[in-house]
Formats: C-alpha cells, sequence, structure tokens
C-alpha cells in the first residue's frame, strides 16, 4: 500500500503547506465543514498540518434539509475532537418556510438563500477574514479556474477573469481591507485521490457513503436535491474501483446543477462555495 | 472484493500544451480524450449529431469547445484542467490561454506543469508564439518539452518538412537551454501518432507515438540529492514543544543533523522530526511539510532557511536576476517592491535593467532602461532592503526563483543567476558578487549594498548628540549596514591625547577627525561623527576634506535651547563651567556658531529619539543608496 499510494505524499504535503500559509496569514481564519468526505479528508489535513491540533473553527451551514446521519456524524467528531463548531443556519427564510421543499422557490434559489446567505451571515456575525473550502478542481469547470487564495469582493463576488496570478507556491494573501478570501487547500485532489487517502489514513466518513440494496451516495447535499447512485461498492477500495470505471461526473447527483446551464457559475460568482 | 488497478489514481503528470494560435490545440485535446476513452458518456455522439444537422464535417474542436462551454461556461481566459488516462498513468492538461494579454494566467498554468507540448503547425512552421511560449517555459522551469508538427496532412506527410522544422526549432530551443524529448510528426484531426501509430502516411517516421512519449517521462523527481534547504514557515508551541513548520524544498534533513539557519546563521542539531499520524522517520526529503524540533533554543522565524553547513546557500542584498513582468504599472527604478522568495518578504529596489530580451529573436538590448514593461523579459539587477537568503537557480530551483509583489500584487517573476558562493567557515557574510577585481570604493559599497557616508553631528553639551549617534548606530547595525561611532570620547583619548583645548589644537582635532572619518568612510562605513565641533569654518573644512574625496558629508545640526542643555546637564559640566572650574566652555564663555545651512535640523527638545532617528533616517536611507551608475556590468 505504501508505494501504491505514494502519490498521495505530494497532495498531502501540498495542502499542509497551505494550511500552514493561510494560518499565519490570516488572524480571523475558519473552515468551512459540510461533513462530507472532502471536508472529512480535509479535516485530517488539517490536524496534520497542526500535529493533531484543529486550531481555527469549523462552520457548518445548516439548511435544516441535510440527512438526518450527517448531522449526528458532525456533533460526533466535533464532541470526539474537541472542534469549536459554529453553526449558522438561515433562520429567518426557514420559518417563513420560503425553500425548495416547501415549493416556493427554485432550487438554486433555495441554494443561494439556505447556503449562501447563511454562510455570508455567519462570516459576518463572526468577522472571518478568510474561510478555507474543501473543493476542488476535477468536480466541476468553474472549479477548476479556482486558485488556492481567492479574493471576494464585499458582497462575496468572485471575479474569475482577473485573478492573481499563482506560481512557485507564491499566494497573494495581501489584500485590500474589506476583502473576503477563499482558501482552497483541495484545489489539487481529485475525487479518486481523496478515497484513496480516505483508504490509506483510514479517516472515518459518514455511513451513507456506502451501498445499502444497491445503492449509496456519491455527493452529499440536502435530502430533498441529493439522489443516490446505484452501486454495490460496501467499502472504500470498491469505492475506488468504481470511480475508476465510471465515465458519470460527480456532481450529476446533485439536482441543482441541472436547472440552468449555468446554474453553478451563477451561484459560485456570487458567494457559493 | 475487487482490488483498484495499480498505478491508475498515481500521480497525475501534469502537461501544458501551448503553440502558436491555429497551430491545432483544441483538436489535439479534443482527439487525445477520445482516443484514451477519457470523454464524458454520449458526448462524441452529441457533437456527432450537431455536425451531421449543419451538414458539416466532423469537427474536433468542437469536442473540445462543446466541452469547454460545459465545463466553463464560456470563461475561456482563465487556467482550465482536464483529467485523462493513458494505461500506464493518469494526466491532467492544463489549458492555458496563448493569447499575450492572458500572459499571467498562462504563467499560473504552466508553472504548476512538469511537462509541455508545444505544438507547430507543419504547413505554417515556426511562428513568434511557438518561441515566445518556449521561452516562458524554460524561464518557469518547464523543462521536459515534446515538439509535435500537426497538420502533417496539409504537408503530404513529407518527411522532408518535418526535418526541416525539426531543424530549425532544435536550434532556437538549443539557444535557451532546453533539450526537448523529442519532436514527432502528427495528425491530429486524424489520430495519426496521438494513441495510433501511423503504420502508412508517416511510416518513415520510427519513434513512439505522443501516448508512449508521455507515458516514458519520468514523474517529477523530487530535489531529494540537492543541497539541503529547509525554509522555515511558522514555529508553533504545541503540547508544550516549540515545533519549527516548514518545508524541505531541497535536499534531506536527519535527526542529529547540525544546521545553519541564515540570515542569522544561529545553529542547532535537529533533536526530532515531527509529523501526525505519519510511521515515524529520522529523516525528511524534498517535498516534505514537516515540524522540526530543535536541541538548542535558537531564535528562528518564519522567512529563516536551514541548511547543513558545508552547503549553505549564497546570502546577498544585490542579485542578478531574469525576470518577466506582468503588472500594468512598469517595474522600475526608484519604487519599492516586495520580493517573496521561499518564506521571506524583503522590500527591494529595481537597481538596474541590465538587458532586455527579446523573446522570440533572442535579441537583448542595452540601452539605458529605467524600466522593465509588461510582458517583457529581462536581466536585471535588484536590491534588497536586507540580505535574502538564496541560491542560483540552476544550483537549487526552488530557492533560486521569487515573485515580485507590486503593492499587494504579485506583478512579476524571476529567476536568479550569476550569484557566488563562499565557504560559510571562512567568511560570514557573502556579498561577493564580483570579486576577481581590485578592492576599490565601488567594489565595497557592493558588498555592504549602501555607500559609505559621513553623518556629522554638531550641537552644544547636552543636546543629545550622543544619544541620537547610537540610536541612529544601532537601527543602521540592525539593518546589516557598516556604521560606527566617532566621538570625543573614543578620539580625545587615543589618537588626539596630544592635543589641548587652545584654538590651534581645537582646529587639528576637527582636521584629523575628519581626516579619519573620510578614510573610514571610503572603506565603505557609514561614520557618525558626534563632536560639538562650534565653529563653522572648522565644520566647513571637514566638509570640504570628505567632499574631495568623492564622500557624502552631511551635516546634521542637534539643536536644543542652551537653558534645556544646561538642566540637563549629563556630565556636569555647565555646572562645573558656571562656577568657573572649567573655562572657554561652549555655550558659557565660548561661542557656539550654529550651521547656516545644515543638512537637517534635529530639535531634541521637541521629539522623542525615535522621531529624531526616523527623521534622520528618512533623509539619510536615500543617499546611502548604490545608484545606476556605479552598477554596470
Amino acid at each position: 500500500m505504501e508505494s501504491r499510494y505514494a502519490h498521495l505524499d505530494v497532495l498531502e504535503n501540498q495542502s499542509i503547506y497551505i494550511f500552514r500559509e493561510a494560518y499565519r496569514k490570516f488572524k480571523r481564519l475558519a473552515m468551512l465543514w459540510s461533513i462530507g468526505k472532502d471536508s472529512s479528508v480535509m479535516l485530517w489535513l488539517l490536524r496534520k498540518a497542526f500535529f493533531g491540533h484543529v486550531p481555527i473553527p469549523c462552520v457548518h451551514v445548516d439548511t435544516s434539509y441535510k440527512i438526518p446521519e450527517m448531522i449526528a456524524f458532525r456533533d460526533r467528531v466535533a464532541k470526539e475532537l474537541g472542534i469549536n463548531l459554529v453553526v449558522g443556519q438561515n433562520r429567518e427564510v426557514l420559518d417563513r418556510g420560503e425553500t425548495f421543499p416547501n415549493g416556493r422557490i427554485t432550487r438554486v434559489e433555495c441554494c443561494s438563500l439556505l447556503k449562501k446567505d447563511a454562510l455570508q451571515t455567519i462570516i459576518e456575525e463572526k468577522d472571518y477574514q478568510a474561510v478555507v473550502v474543501g473543493i476542488r478542481r476535477d468536480e466541476e469547470g468553474t472549479r477548476a479556474k479556482e486558485r488556492y487564495f481567492s479574493p471576494r469582493d464585499k458582497n462575496f463576488e468572485w471575479n474569475f477573469k482577473d485573478q492573481p496570478p499563482e506560481l512557485w507556491d507564491q499566494f497573494k494573501t495581501d489584500f485590500e481591507p474589506g476583502t473576503h478570501i477563499r482558501i482552497h487547500p483541495l484545489l489539487h485532489w481529485t475525487e479518486v485521490n481523496v478515497w484513496e487517502y480516505i483508504h490509506r489514513e483510514g479517516i472515518p466518513v459518514v455511513g451513507l457513503y456506502f451501498a445499502r440494496n444497491g445503492m449509496r451516495y456519491r455527493s452529499l447535499g440536502c435530502a430533498p436535491c441529493t439522489k443516490p447512485i446505484q452501486s454495490n461498492a460496501q467499502n472504500v477500495p470498491e469505492i475506488i474501483d468504481e470511480l475508476l470505471h465510471t465515465r458519470v461526473s460527480e456532481r450529476s447527483t446533485r439536482a441543482q446543477d441541472q436547472e440552468a446551464e449555468d446554474a453553478f457559475e451563477r451561484l459560485r460568482s456570487s458567494g457559493y462555495m | 472484493m475487487r482490488t483498484p488497478e495499480s498505478n491508475l489514481g498515481a500521480h497525475a503528470l501534469r502537461i501544458v500544451i501551448v503553440g502558436h494560435v491555429d497551430h491545432g490545440k483544441s483538436t489535439l485535446v479534443g482527439r487525445l480524450l477520445h482516443d484514451t476513452g477519457s470523454l464524458p458518456e454520449g458526448k462524441f455522439e452529441q457533437i456527432q449529431a450537431v455536425c451531421r444537422g449543419r451538414g458539416r464535417q466532423f469537427e474536433w474542436a468542437f469536442l473540445m469547445d462543446a466541452l469547454q462551454s460545459e465545463r466553463d461556461q464560456n470563461i475561456t481566459i482563465d487556467v482550465s484542467q482536464i483529467w485523462f488516462r493513458s494505461q500506464t498513468r493518469s494526466y491532467v492538461i492544463i489549458d492555458a490561454p496563448g493569447h499575450k494579454e492572458f500572459l499571467k494566467n498562462m504563467v499560473t498554468g504552466a508553472a504548476s506543469a512538469s511537462a509541455a507540448l508545444l505544438l507547430i503547425a507543419a504547413n505554417e512552421g515556426v511562428q513568434e508564439q511557438s518561441k515566445r511560449h518556449a521561452y516562458l517555459l524554460s524561464m518557469l522551469g518547464v523543462d521536459q518539452v515534446i515538439v509535435l508538427i500537426n497538420k502533417m496532412d496539409l504537408v503530404g506527410y513529407s518527411e522532408t518538412v518535418f526535418n526541416q522544422i525539426e531543424k530549425e526549432y532544435r536550434e532556437f530551443l538549443e539557444k535557451l537551454g532546453v533539450r526537448p524529448v523529442r519532436f514527432i510528426p502528427i495528425a491530429a484531426r486524424e489520430g495519426l501518432n496521438l494513441v495510433e501509430a501511423s503504420t502508412s502516411t508517416l511510416s518513415w517516421y520510427n519513434g513512439p507515438t505522443l501516448l508512449r512519449a508521455l507515458d516514458k517521462l519520468p514523474t517529477p523527481s523530487s530535489e531529494s540529492d540537492g543541497p539541503l534547504r529547509f525554509a522555515v514557515q511558522d514555529v508553533y508551541r504545541f503540547d508544550e514543544r516549540r515545533i519549527v513548520a516548514g518545508r524541505i524544498e531541497s535536499g534531506t534533513i536527519r535527526v542529529g543533523d547540525y544546521i545553519v539557519f541564515a540570515p542569522n546563521n544561529k545553529t542547532s542539531s535537529v533533536a526530532s522530526i515531527e509529523r501526525w499520524n505519519a510511521p515515524v522517520k529520522d529523516f525528511a526529503t524534498a517535498g516534505e511539510s514537516v515540524g522540526i524540533i530543535l536541541s538548542e533554543p535558537i531564535f528562528v522565524e518564519r522567512g529563516h532557511v536551514g541548511s547543513h553547513q558545508t552547503a549553505a546557500p549564497i546570502e546577498t542584498r544585490r542579485f542578478r536576476a531574469r525576470v518577466f513582468w506582468m503588472g500594468d504599472k512598469p517595474f522600475s527604478i526608484g519604487k519599492r517592491y516586495t520580493v517573496k522568495l521561499l518564506t521571506q518578504e524583503i522590500e527591494c529596489q529595481l537597481a538596474s535593467v541590465d538587458r532586455v530580451i527579446d523573446a522570440t529573436s533572442l535579441d537583448t538590448s542595452t540601452g539605458l532602461r529605467l524600466s522593465v514593461v509588461k510582458n517583457e523579459v529581462a536581466e536585471v539587477t535588484i536590491q534588497g532592503r536586507s540580505p535574502l537568503v538564496m541560491d542560483n537557480y540552476d544550483k537549487v530551483a526552488n530557492s533560486g526563483r521569487f515573485v515580485i509583489v507590486d503593492e499587494r500584487d504579485v506583478a512579476g517573476g524571476g529567476i536568479i543567476f550569476g550569484g557566488t558562493y563562499v565557504e560559510r567557515e571562512r567568511i560570514q557574510s557573502t556579498n561577493l558578487f564580483w570579486s576577481e577585481v581590485g578592492i576599490d570604493y565601488r567594489i565595497r559599497t557592493e558588498r555592504n549594498g549602501h555607500r559609505g557616508a559621513v553623518v556629522w553631528l554638531t550641537g552644544l553639551s547636552g543636546s543629545g548628540k550622543s544619544t541620537l549617534a547610537r540610536a541612529l548606530e544601532v537601527n543602521l547595525f540592525n539593518r546589516h549596514m557598516q556604521v560606527y561611532v566617532l566621538d570625543g570620547d573614543n578620539v580625545r583619548h587615543g589618537l588626539n591625547m596630544n592635543l589641548g583645548f587652545s584654538p590651534d589644537d581645537r582646529v587639528e582635532n576637527i582636521r584629523r577627525i575628519a581626516e579619519v572619518a573620510k578614510l573610514m568612510a571610503n572603506a565603505g562605513i557609514v561614520v557618525i561623527a558626534s563632536l560639538i565641533s562650534p565653529y563653522r569654518q572648522d565644520r566647513s573644512r571637514a566638509r570640504e576634506l570628505v567632499l574631495k574625496a568623492d564622500i557624502e558629508f552631511i551635516e546634521v545640526h542637534v539643536a536644543a535651547p542652551l537653558q534645556i542643555c544646561e538642566r540637563r546637564d549629563p556630565k556636569n559640566l555647565y555646572k562645573r563651567a558656571r562656577s568657573g572650574e572649567i573655562r572657554n566652555f561652549t555655550g558659557i564663555d565660548a561661542p557656539y556658531e550654529e550651521p547656516e545651512n545644515p543638512e537637517i535640523t534635529i530639535h531634541t527638545d521637541r521629539e522623542s529619539v525615535t522621531e529624531s532617528v526616523g527623521r534622520l533616517l528618512d533623509f539619510l536611507l536615500p543617499r546611502l543608496q548604490l545608484e545606476l551608475a556605479e552598477y554596470e556590468i
């Protein structure tokens, strides 16, 4: 296993380097923790970077529509590791019942209110300068264009047409006051790499990823908008094998991406993770 | 349970595809994805249907465009990445925009690539961008280059045309020091020599297909055999332990190794190497982000670079580099920038533009230039405010390259050349860039990174000269500058011990001090002369003498009203003068002639020592800088 996974060392070392840069450069730093496999790997890498410690708060944006198993997993891990867990929620919209599952708005609008706005509110409330987010370039096209240190303006908008150059691991870390920074330590990983790393390191992940009755989740989101795929992969090596043979994209089970051709781009450029 | 196929998920080799516009980049990528079975389900059929519907021949570039618009939603100006797999490993194609305006995006993409495919259309031959891109690749350190001569179908699959282009381009690449892995004739549209070898039309070609050539490229080697460079990123205190966190940029570090941390040159041995939840190893090699616990409690901070004593890096304020500029505002002499090199961030200035290079003709122009503008490549000399730890790029790549930050933006990048290594045991400071000539004032100032000067503090006893002189000395010293204070105390007891206070002796006293100050300044030192020196004539003689040696003389009037000086009376001299114990005491029974045109006046009764030193530095530092004319190479 050692040599088969040697390539993971390169990915891991790069992520550790980025975490340490972020921690050094931004005093008010938090990590977005979405409970999924990528977040689990990211939390692990954070502990690698800081020798077992979790020195920054972990923010979970709770839409209230998450699959209950995810919340149980979150609370168990947070307690075990003594994580400073910060939960953000758009109470106002939920109280009014203005959501997609209630049939009042579209999926994309729902994402925007329950995820993007809730995140924006918690960032403003806690005055975080920078947030670590576990996106990867191989997930979809707009994420492929991301930088490791990615600035957003006051309204959290992403100007993908004029991004800072990043070369030789020198990142832009000095910004106009009021700029909000997204930091992406998993940018260079692929979906397969994530599972290989989970396998090698023995990282706990939520059980929804493993097949039950011929179905499993490949990507986790809100229950009404995320569908499981047909699969018999019951353990990590079987998932890896399955992924090496599929030609279907990872986010194809996330309904909000499919709503309009450029739905995801619009969500992202206005501040979605 | 099935086990994953070996190596398929292995480290993806990152390749960048570059070439002149219309030389077939999109077609190549589309065809390559198709032929390696890497396209999403149904995509090929979809494009086929679109082309048939429009009554057109199948167009491979459409496939890329469709993929592009699907993946990128029409954002074509930034870097994108596409994954594909061969039988033996996976690849990431970095799709960097070729347009000149998007240089910073091209650089961002190409800088992370370990190999490049350079595309040249056989019917058009070597074009401007074919050369410009190759030049940038060589600067960015992408040294594995496969040249694809595309569109062989348009030249009748002619071996002669192929050979001609290969010859011409090989000569160009050689001048850059780029040794291409190989030249492959292809016809991307027909898929010739991409995945499948051409058996008929290109039968004269015996080499591998593109995919075979790619599969044969070695995985980028880590620089674990090079000299040790451990870049300190941060220092943590966790669990009662002080952990020096950083990355091994080159070489190998072992428990027990004796490590020198530049630029402070403090040393300690390595007590342990720390990792979390990883197999315990007593060494770490290039590429690893680790933590180190030192045996000695020495001062180490971010920016320091650890090395073994026998193979130390260069430590200097002045260095030569080849830079490319991406900023809208030019890289100009006289402006302050920040150089980021490893984890160091040092304020720097452009000292000179030594030559500007035309990336397509490789011609250089050496006319006097005061700046480097956007998209230009130039050889320059950079002067740091304090020493930088570095290597020549060809010796250790990671510590031989840097970026330049203009205000807040990364606006340029560069690679270092021509620095001289000095054995640390013999000489601690290593500013020896041009040392094989006679030692003169210029050479001394170049090593020091600043000029010599005489700063002459004049003022009443108790006006604050000594305090100011010492504070200034400490400040300059901390900037790694050569500085020394000459005052009544250290001169009267030795050099001038035979002189009294008669008018003639006073003149001689000043003359000797000015003479010594001149010699020391000529040796490259900033001399701070702190003397009452009450007579204008004496001071102007001192000035003449120093200026005659081409050394700057800066007269500083340290001014404070007599009553305040008398109240301070640090040496009880005023009291003794008032009582008549001392005669001819300046301010009491001897005159003090205030300077008429001092370079600067410091009112010590109105501002703090820190403020005074700050004002002095503002005036002084620009005058200590080396000027363009002094640096002709």
